[in-house]
């Protein structure tokens, strides 16, 4: 066990040295949030102000649908990132070969990714707060955290497949990194709620955890409070989504060895 | 583990990739203490043998042992007492080589950290370097450095990829010599591949000459050399591949 922490250890501090020492890996961690606010933020204030008052709300909705989305999307790319930080820099053998398990690592680039969504979470409620007079904490109250983690748990899972397709295709894959998350964007109802979706996609969507997380997201804007189906539903379904992403994972490791892709991981 | 088990036992290895068999029913025993040096053309399978000794590559069949475990099933037990370093293979490049040191300090849980890192970079006459970025680095600093992350975790067994690869004569020649006495001293087996035809004769206790995946010849350089009536290793090698020999 003692093993198993110095294990994790490494590998988050391997992942945060990057933004020790770097000044502009510092600033990246929030530099994509905080631009994707400022532009939420102003075009929601125009809706607002061409609508003459009658869509009050439409500031809180999208902006904390956008921060919302955040945190899922930065989460898949904590995961995602990590894992490719090392095949980037044909590092990958020389950590397959010490004692980390892969269980240790998916362990450290989650709390990787939780130490720096909270980092990022922070700057922008304290920005919408400044600039928008949005006031994250008073909206979501107390609802904020189950969601927030739910919401890191799928973006989590989402990074682990994100990472299989790169042990299965190597850096050619490297462009879904980016574009996984938004293959779910829509489905999620992230921006609108469920009902403007076609009733078979809302099928679909209701099997996505995030779903649940941003129709009880405009649920607590509207009515203050929110049932505890829309914080246990999308948590069960998530523990199924990370069972599976993480089979997903070890099984690709399996076939990567087997076919010997793990030495030509950052050739291509 | 056993002191009379070998470090590494290979029975009849077959490894196919699509349109390659890379390894061919190849048998290799490495006991303790000894340093083996795997011989042979490009694209003879040096590596995929080392790879399949380190678990990252599973056999096609036959059987591997390292310590007296199976690279598959214990291999983090493995892990911990051997390590591997590769020309071929880099330490992160955006980290420094302090940063470097440490994480795979923390990666083999080793005591003591701080005064192991120290003595190592001593030991390799880089101590200068700890504050640079591992990129930033001439090719053989890097090798240096690692084979300074080799010996982190006080190994019983080291892989070595053609470590050498891109050392001048001089550090090429301190980086044998280092590796010696670590044999010497601590009893490490290594197994080890070059090109370096000198090099081999005169680190290597014993040689495997392999050649599209089997062993052609095995002994020690001497009795290679003997045996296919040539003055030198190189001359061998030759003529192995050209296929000049009964
Ligand atoms: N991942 C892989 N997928 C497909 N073929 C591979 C793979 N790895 C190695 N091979 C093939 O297997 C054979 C053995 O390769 P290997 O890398 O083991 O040779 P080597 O002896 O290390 O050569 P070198 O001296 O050039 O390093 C080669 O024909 C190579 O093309
Ligand atoms: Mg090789």
């Amino acid at each position: 066990m003692k093993q198993s922490w110095s294990h994790i250890f490494a590998m988050f501090m391997r992942y945060s040295y990057l933004h020790k020492r770097s000044i502009p890996r510092a600033f990246e961690i929030a530099f994509w949030p905080v631009m994707e606010l400022l532009v939420w933020g102003f075009v929601s204030l125009y809706i607002q102000q061409v609508a003459h008052g009658a869509l009050s709300k439409i500031i809180v909705f999208l902006i904390n649908a956008m921060i919302f989305w955040d945190i899922l999307y930065r989460s898949q790319q904590a995961i995602a990132l990590s894992f490719v930080q090392d095949v980037w820099t044909q590092n990958i053998i020389n950590i397959l070969v010490t004692p980390l398990r892969i269980w240790e690592w998916i362990v450290a680039a989650f709390i990787y990714g939780f130490v720096k969504i909270l980092i990022i979470l922070i700057i922008l409620s304290v920005l919408a707060l400044g600039l928008y007079n949005f006031n994250l904490i008073e909206t979501q109250g107390l609802y904020l955290i189950p969601m927030s983690l739910n919401l890191l748990l799928f973006g989590g899972s989402v990074g682990l497949i994100t990472s299989s397709l790169i042990l299965r295709w190597g850096l050619a894959a490297e462009a879904l990194i980016w574009g996984v998350p938004f293959l779910l964007q829509p489905i999620s109802a992230v921006f609108y709620p469920l009902s403007i979706l076609p009733p078979w996609l809302q099928v679909i969507a209701m099997g996505l955890p995030s779903t649940y997380i941003f129709e009880g997201m405009r649920t607590i804007v509207k009515e203050g409070s929110l049932s505890l189906d829309y914080l246990l539903l999308p948590f069960f379904l998530n523990i199924f989504y990370f069972i599976v992403s993480a089979l997903i994972f070890l099984w690709m490791y399996r076939q990567a060895q087997i076919h010997g892709r793990l030495s030509k991981l950052g050739m291509d | 583990m056993s002191p009379l088990l070998p470090l590494i036992e290979i029975k009849d290895l077959c490894k196919q990739f699509p349109g390659t068999l890379a390894l061919n029913h190849f048998n290799l025993t490495l006991q303790n203490g000894e340093i083996v040096g795997l011989l042979g053309p490009n694209g003879a399978g040096k590596t995929t043998a080392m790879h399949t000794l380190l678990g990252i590559l599973t056999p096609t069949s036959g059987e591997v042992s390292v310590l007296g475990m199976s690279p598959f099933k214990e291999r983090h037990v493995i892990a911990q007492n051997i390590n591997f370093s590769s020309a071929y293979v880099q330490l992160p490049t955006n980290l420094t080589v302090m940063e470097n040191l440490k994480t795979f300090a923390r990666l083999y849980a080793v005591p003591n950290a701080k005064n192991k890192i120290s003595d190592l970079l001593e030991l390799f006459e880089i101590s200068y370097l700890t504050k640079r970025l591992t990129g930033a680095l001439s090719s053989g600093e890097k090798t240096r450095l690692n084979l300074c992350k080799c010996l982190l975790n006080d190994p019983q067994l080291l892989l070595l990829d053609e470590p050498t690869a891109s050392l001048d004569p001089e550090i090429a020649d301190t980086v044998r010599k280092i590796l010696k006495k670590f044999n010497q001293e601590k009893n490490i087996g290594i197994l080890y591949t070059s090109h370096n035809m000198p090099e081999i004769e005169q680190l290597c206790d014993r040689i495997v000459f392999i050649h599209q995946g089997r062993v052609l010849a095995e002994g020690t350089p001497k009795e290679v050399i003997q045996k296919f009536s040539t003055q030198n290793l190189e001359q061998v090698f030759i003529k192995i591949v050209r296929g000049e020999y009964q």
